[in-house]
Parts: structure tokens; sequence; C-alpha cells
């Protein structure tokens, strides 16, 4: 063996008690026989060095597959928030249009003057403080109104169809709609007035529901994630035990220990979040894209009149990308976690 | 970033004290009985006896990685019988370990591996490049110091673990077989290596069954048979 020798740092303090044996480099130099240069390429070692090679080796089969599956139930968990959210923010839409809406329905008379009390009833509701507009549909409109299931060159005044007035609501100070309705039944006992409260009761349960069903479906997802990774964790750490052990017995901590490995598989959740969380959004652009192409077929407008616009907006878009990072976040506080449990078995 | 200085501390407190200590495996015989003995800062021993006679697992016992079953136990002046993970830590800090199986880190370069106490200790890495690359110079391993272990030779192994014990100037050096894939010149002057890193203030325990390296060098001998301890003066 030959042992190369050091540097060209004066040493002589750290090394001073070594002075025996003839082949010592510390011997040597204290004898002078070998000339004292610094080691070549000491700026390229330096270069080399300056980047640290993770302490947790990167096995790529078993990272790849983890990434996938945190990608997929990313993916899963955003398309259900981005979901919920589209539902909210349309049951929202509809309920404030429905909600600056009311009509008033005037039974026709087989005496007595239905105009007048179609004119009657509008003044009344216009004199109502909350209420903007109260235009009375005229009898070409209720005509067309009844067009499609009537069919056309249909003359209203020889049928008995009720009459209706389209009452506009301030959504800020809302009409007191209970007190119209008894004033309403008092002076024009053929009129009913409708604030479509039954309709708007359904829809926002109906809606509730299905974000309810979304935030529980997102929150299952994410568990999932978590227990995927806890068990991912907990075959790296099986499989790095020697590592593991060899770390504690070279003064180690198990915070440094954890946060070696909660890095590495944070880097491993952010990357799988990201492609699920991209992957969601890409599909509710496409999905917004195509709807747009189509809305001037019917099949469009059904899908509108059931969806509204297929368009879940920059909050949307925030929340999908949110839950993505959540993800991200859960896997690396399950890896910590299941570090931590590891490590304190570990001797 | 800490900064990173040698500073070896030295007391008259022994390093490792053992009081009728006792090891067994699971329900199984006491496979070391009755340990007495205390080993001195700045001193030098060999831990001798035959394959099988526990010199390993006393070396285990010291490093905290096996329990007593019974006795009582310090290191370097603390009874470490309730002492938690991140004192024990802090108290392997002031041992090197020479393993017998070396316990490189196979995905991880000579230099990395020898600088590895240092790191897990959080030094800035621009603080201890130096001095490493000096040691693995000095062990004859400067042009190897990015090989990664897999494909260096036994003897450049135990070089490179021996390396890796001495960086941090332990208090204690432990060493299992130190000299056990080695041809004889280079166990001498390994052997060397010890002796010299004992006179700057080590306390060294090698364990080794090889008669003809303990005959290199005069120095107290621990000899361990059928489970007791004899002291050899």
């Amino acid at each position: 063996m030959t042992l190369a020798q050091g540097g060209g740092r004066d040493d002589g303090a750290r090394r001073g008690g070594m002075r025996q044996g003839g082949d010592s480099p510390a011997a040597q130099r204290d004898s002078g026989r070998i000339e004292r240069r610094p080691l070549p390429g000491r700026a390229t070692i330096a270069r080399l060095l300056a980047r640290e090679t993770p302490l947790v080796p990167v096995d790529s089969a078993a990272a790849r597959a983890l990434v996938a599956v945190i990608a997929i139930l990313t993916f899963l968990a955003a398309l259900c928030a981005g979901a919920a959210e589209l539902v909210a923010t349309n049951s929202a839409q509809w309920r404030a249009a429905v909600g600056s809406e009311a009509t008033i329905q005037i039974r026709p008379q087989p005496q007595g003057d239905t105009e007048a009390l179609v004119a009657q009833a509008a003044a009344m509701a216009r004199e109502t403080p909350g209420v903007l507009a109260a235009e009375p549909f005229s009898l070409g409109q209720s005509e067309r109104l009844l067009e499609p299931w009537l069919g056309s060159g249909l003359d209203l005044a020889e049928l008995p169809v009720p009459r209706l007035i389209e009452l506009r609501l301030d959504p800020q100070s809302p009409p007191d709609l209970a007190d119209l309705r008894t004033r309403l039944r008092e002076a024009v006992p053929a009129a009913s007035l409708d604030d479509h409260a039954q309709w708007l009761a359904r829809l926002s349960n109906m809606a509730q529901t299905i974000v309810a069903v979304g935030v529980a479906l997102v929150l299952l997802v994410l568990i999932a994630t978590g227990l995927a990774v806890a068990f991912a964790t907990r075959g790296a750490m099986a499989g790095n035990r020697g590592i593991v052990e060899v770390l504690h017995y070279v003064g180690a901590h198990d915070a440094y220990i954890a946060r070696e490995f909660r890095r590495r598989f944070l880097r491993l959740g952010l990357e799988g979040g990201a492609i699920g969380g991209i992957a969601a959004i890409a599909v509710f652009v496409a999905l917004g894209w195509i709807s747009a192409s189509w809305r001037a077929s019917p099949a469009g407008d059904q899908l509108e009149a059931l969806f509204g616009a297929f368009e879940i907006g920059t909050r949307g878009y925030l929340v999908m990308a949110g839950t993505a990072l959540v993800a991200a976040l859960v896997t690396a506080a399950m890896s910590d976690l299941s570090v931590r449990r590891f490590l304190a078995k570990s001797p | 970033m800490k900064d990173f200085t040698f500073a070896p501390e030295l007391s008259d407190i022994p390093v490792v004290h053992f009081e009728n200590v006792g090891v067994r495996y699971g329900l199984g015989p006491e496979v070391l009985r009755d340990l007495t003995f205390s080993i001195e800062p700045h001193s030098f021993q060999f831990l001798s006896g035959p394959s099988g006679a526990g010199k390993t697992t006393l070396l285990r016992l010291i490093l905290m990685s096996v329990r007593p079953t019974r006795g009582v136990m310090t290191l370097f002046g603390e009874e470490v019988s309730r002492i938690d993970q991140r004192r024990l830590a802090d108290l392997r800090r002031r041992m090197g370990v020479v393993f017998q199986d070396f316990r490189l880190l196979d995905h991880l370069t000579l230099y990395e591996n020898v600088a590895l106490p240092l790191r897990v200790q959080e030094f800035e890495e621009a603080r201890y490049r130096a001095e490493v690359t000096e040691l693995l110079s000095w062990v004859g391993l400067g042009e190897r110091m990015h090989v990664m272990p897999p494909v260096l030779s036994g003897g450049e192994k135990q070089r490179a673990a021996i390396a890796r014990a001495l960086i941090t100037r332990p208090d204690l050096l432990l060493a299992d077989e130190p000299t056990g894939n080695v041809d004889p010149g280079l166990a001498r002057r390994l052997l060397r290596l010890f002796v010299e890193l004992h006179r700057l203030g080590t306390a060294v325990l090698i364990a080794t069954h090889d008669l003809a390296l303990m005959d290199l060098y005069d120095a107290r001998r621990l000899l361990l048979a059928d489970g007791h301890l004899h002291i050899d003066e």
C-alpha cells in the first residue's frame, strides 16, 4: 500500500503525535522526505462534492410505482373536487337567478275581465317595496310560450288560459312575498303567487348532497393516498434497514433520518400530485371546450340546462390545484409518521 | 450550520464502565455473564477470545444496539439504562466504530461514506471537505474517493471503514476484527494507525482473535471465554 500524501495544510499539531513507523505519512512529512504540494485537482473535487447524494437511495422502480399511485389518486380526488365545485357554483347561479324572480298567475275568469284583474295584480305588485318590475305576459307572449305544446296558429282568446305576471325582485332587499300573497288573495281571489321556494329548496338540497358526496370522496381518496404512502414508506424503510442502522451508529438523530426520508417522499408526492392535478385540470378544460363547441346544438342546450356552463372558473382550478397540493402534503406527513414509528423500533 | 472543530474531551471518568452486566437473547442462556470492567480515557486494549465467545456482542453492548438484561452500564459517566434516542445518538457521536463487515453505504462514494458521521451532525460540507480528503489520502484511498464501495477490495473497504470511524476524532474507538481482511503488512500499519490515534487521546478497544497482532503491541488484554471476562493487565 502506498499512503498518498495529504494536502499542503500544516497539520502538525493534529498529526503531531504520530511518530512511530517509517512509512507513516506523518513521519515522512516530519522528516521532510516528501515535498509538500497540494493534491492535484482539488478544485475539481470541490466542484464534484458540492452536491450531496441523498442518504436514502433512490429505488427507481418502487418510486415510479408510488408516483403513479399518487398521481391516479390525486387525479380522482381533483376530479371529485372539481365536480363538487362545478355543482356548487352552478347551483348558486341557479338559485340567484330563480330567487330573483317570482310569478303571479291569474286564473281565467268565465265572467269578468281577466285583463283588468291582471292590471290590478300587477299594480299591487309594483307598489310592493322590493319588487323592481312586474311585467304581465301579453296574450301574444303566452301564445308563444304554449306554442311548443299546442301548435302554432292558436287563438288564446278562445281558451281559458291562465295569465302570468313576471316579477323581478331586488336581491339586496327582497320583498315580503307572504304579505303580498295575502293581500293578493284578498283583492284578487283568482291570483296566486309562486315564489319558486319549493323548487329552490329541492335544488339546493340536491346541490348540497352532490357537494357533500364530492367532499366525502375527496377525503376518502386522500385517506387512501395516505395509506398507500404509509405502506410504501414502511417498505422503503424495511429495504433500507441497514442504512438506518449505520446512520444510528454514526450518531444520527431520529429527526435527521426522518427528515431525509420525508424529503424524498415529499418530492415523490409533489411529483405524483402535480401529474394527477394537471391531468384533472386538463380534463375539465377539455370538457369545457367540448361543451362550448356543442352549445349551439340541441344536445348541448340540454347539457347546459342540466349542468349550466361547463366552466369551473379560477376558483375551481384553485380548488383542484389545492387538492393536489394537499395530496402531496398528506404523502409527506404519512411518510414522516411511518418513518418515526419505524425508527422508534430500530436499534 | 455548526462549525467543525476537533475537540477531544479529556477527563478521568471511564468512557465505559460495566458493573455485573449480563446479556441473554430471548429466553436463552446468558451469552455474557457478570461483566465488570472499565475502559479508561486514552487507554488501549485488545478484546480477545475464541469465535463465538461474544466479542461482537460486547461491542454492540457498548454501542447500545444490544441492551443489557441485567447490571449497570455507564458510558462517558452517564448511566444508560433509560437513555432516550437523542441522548444515545449524542453519546454515539463520541464513539467511532469499525464493523467486521464494514457497513459502508453502497450508494454513496467513499468520500461521502467517510464524511457520513460529520454529515449527520449537520456540519457544513465545506468545513470538513479538506479533513475528509486528507484522511482518505492518509489511509491510501485518496485516488479512489469518488468510487462506490462495491467495486473496492476487502482491504480498501476496511481502510474506508476505519477512516469513517476516525473522522470525528472519537473519544472511544471500537474496532471489530479490523485486520481480518488484510495482509499482515497492512495489518501492522492499521494497528499503528490505532496506536497513533490512542496517543492523540482516544480510548481504543480492538476485538481480534489474531494473536500475532496482539503480540505487536503491548497492551491490556480483555479475554472473553464462556461468557466471562478475564482481564490481563
